[in-house]
């Protein structure tokens, strides 16, 4: 597994929730929260924002492109790419 | 949301209860020797029904109840229980079922995957037949490995529960190889905390303090060699720490549970309590329950703390401990929990404990006493 995604461009990965957890917006917190066996993580703004687009289609790029535009903002990638690396140890992503 | 929230006494508002427990049934093909089911548990028998259960499900996510366990006794007695989940999925849930695995069959998990099953926990009692076999007092070891068989192949990630105490404790290796074995994504290694039925059977199941230490080394060796492969929790007993855990997060914090015959509780256990009457949601609404009764309100936050907690700058931290353990070790729910070495009553229960040990060296004085509905009934104590 290991070895196969080091052949990838980074560029090209693509996320998507790990398997077992469950992205939802919940309107009684005003946050999007992170669902997983017997336990929950209510997530801030940003992280609420990246997560909903890691639908397993989209690469991190596009990811950034899409932040970037529906903020009106750049230099995004850094922060992105971050958060993404810490979500997979926690394995609330997956690679594909 | 521009509602005002409801504050509790102190001025804090109360949160939503974030965790709905739904303990469909106190009935259970197993006589485990920890359940933590009341002693009583066969005088009330009154179970609600589906209807019932399917308007707590939809009035507790009203306000914002997010994860929903499905546990008992046993949750695959009821035959209502795919209808039960697939409404919780419906309605946005994460759903947990909390299952020994009895009457778990391949009909039933493709029919609960269907119904928007999120999750299931599994409980083990052994590494090995005999002494899981011997602690539920039932022929269920190899029913519990074709569960796990099935929970997999239906795509589950999973989580086994093993009930740690003195007689298992030295086979934590082995137990652990078997969640190996079984690919289990989680393992939570959950030292029997003393309460209903083990509190019965405390003489025989508190481990010593050396056969803890042994079993939590064991455990930090197979962390390192398992990775992220599989994740091992290890719940050490309360009665060797010296400070309280937070117990449920705090009273009426997070947790909402519902009891079999509909009586709504801060935590399983707090139906021991005396003097505080906790509604059924036969007679009231989830929301009226959870922010308004009496039972709920009881003690929540820090205002009903008594020395030596009150003026503790470790309050916020764990909220005095369990009500329940402070009731039981120190006769008084308002007290702080006896675990707590700032606790007048922590000496006690050092002396119990060293009592114990001396006594886990010599043969056993009384037997085992197994949950089953026989006893229960003749049982003089409700918890």
């Amino acid at each position: 597994m290991q070895a196969k995604l080091e052949t990838l461009d980074t560029h090209e990965r693509v996320p998507r929730i790990g398997r077992g957890f469950r992205l939802q917006w919940e309107p009684v917190q005003s946050a999007h929260v992170l669902l997983y066996p017997e336990g929950m993580v209510k997530l801030n703004a940003s992280a609420g924002e990246i997560l909903k687009r890691c639908d397993g289609a989209t690469p991190v790029e596009a990811i950034v492109a899409d932040l970037e535009r529906a903020f009106q903002t750049t230099g995004l990638e850094r922060d992105v790419r971050s958060f993404l690396d810490l979500a997979a140890e926690q394995r609330w992503i997956e690679w594909k | 949301m521009s509602a005002v929230a409801p504050e509790s006494g102190h001025g804090a508002p109360i949160g939503p209860p974030l965790w709905l427990l739904a303990e469909l049934t106190y009935r259970c093909p197993l006589h485990c020797v920890f359940c933590y089911n009341p002693v009583d548990f066969a005088k009330h028998e009154d179970e609600l029904s589906t209807a019932d259960w399917l308007r707590v499900l939809r009035e507790a996510r009203a306000i914002g109840a997010v994860q929903c366990g499905f546990s008992g006794g046993e949750p695959l007695q009821r035959n209502d229980l795919e209808i039960l989940v697939a409404e919780a999925h419906k309605l946005g849930y994460y759903t947990n079922l909390i299952t020994s695995g009895i009457g778990l069959n391949e009909e039933r998990i493709a029919w609960l995957k269907e119904a928007g099953l999120d999750h299931i926990q599994l409980s083990f009692q052994d590494s090995t037949r005999e002494v899981n076999d011997f602690l539920s007092s039932t022929r269920t070891f190899d029913l519990k490995r074709k569960a796990a068989a099935l929970i997999k192949q239906h795509g589950y990630s999973m989580v086994l529960n093993c009930v740690i105490h003195r007689l298992n404790i030295d086979h934590i290796e082995r137990i652990i190889a078997l969640a190996v074995e079984l690919e289990a994504d989680y393992l939570e290694l959950a030292n029997t905390q003393f309460y209903s039925w083990a509190h019965i059977n405390r003489d025989q199941l508190l481990p010593t303090r050396e056969q803890v230490v042994r079993a939590e080394a064991i455990t930090n060796q197979w962390r390192e060699k398992l990775g992220n492969t599989m994740k091992l929790f290890f719940v050490v007993p309360d009665y060797y720490e010296s400070r309280p855990k937070k117990c449920m997060n705090g009273w009426g914090n997070v947790f909402l549970t519902i009891a079999p015959d509909g009586v709504a509780l801060p935590c399983h256990t707090a139906r021991m309590l005396p003097g505080l009457a906790f509604p059924s949601v036969r007679e009231h609404g989830v929301r009226e329950i959870w922010y308004e009764s009496e039972g709920f309100n009881r003690f929540r936050g820090t205002g009903w703390m008594k020395e030596p907690c009150a003026s503790c700058p470790e309050k916020e931290k764990d909220l005095g401990g369990c009500r329940c353990q402070a009731y039981m070790l120190a006769q008084d729910a308002a007290a702080a929990d006896p675990v707590c070495d700032k606790s007048p009553r922590h000496a006690e229960l050092v002396a119990t404990v060293d009592g114990l040990q001396a006594l886990s060296e010599r043969a056993p004085a009384m037997p085992l006493v197994f949950r089953g509905r026989k006893e229960s009934l003749a049982a003089e104590r409700q918890f």
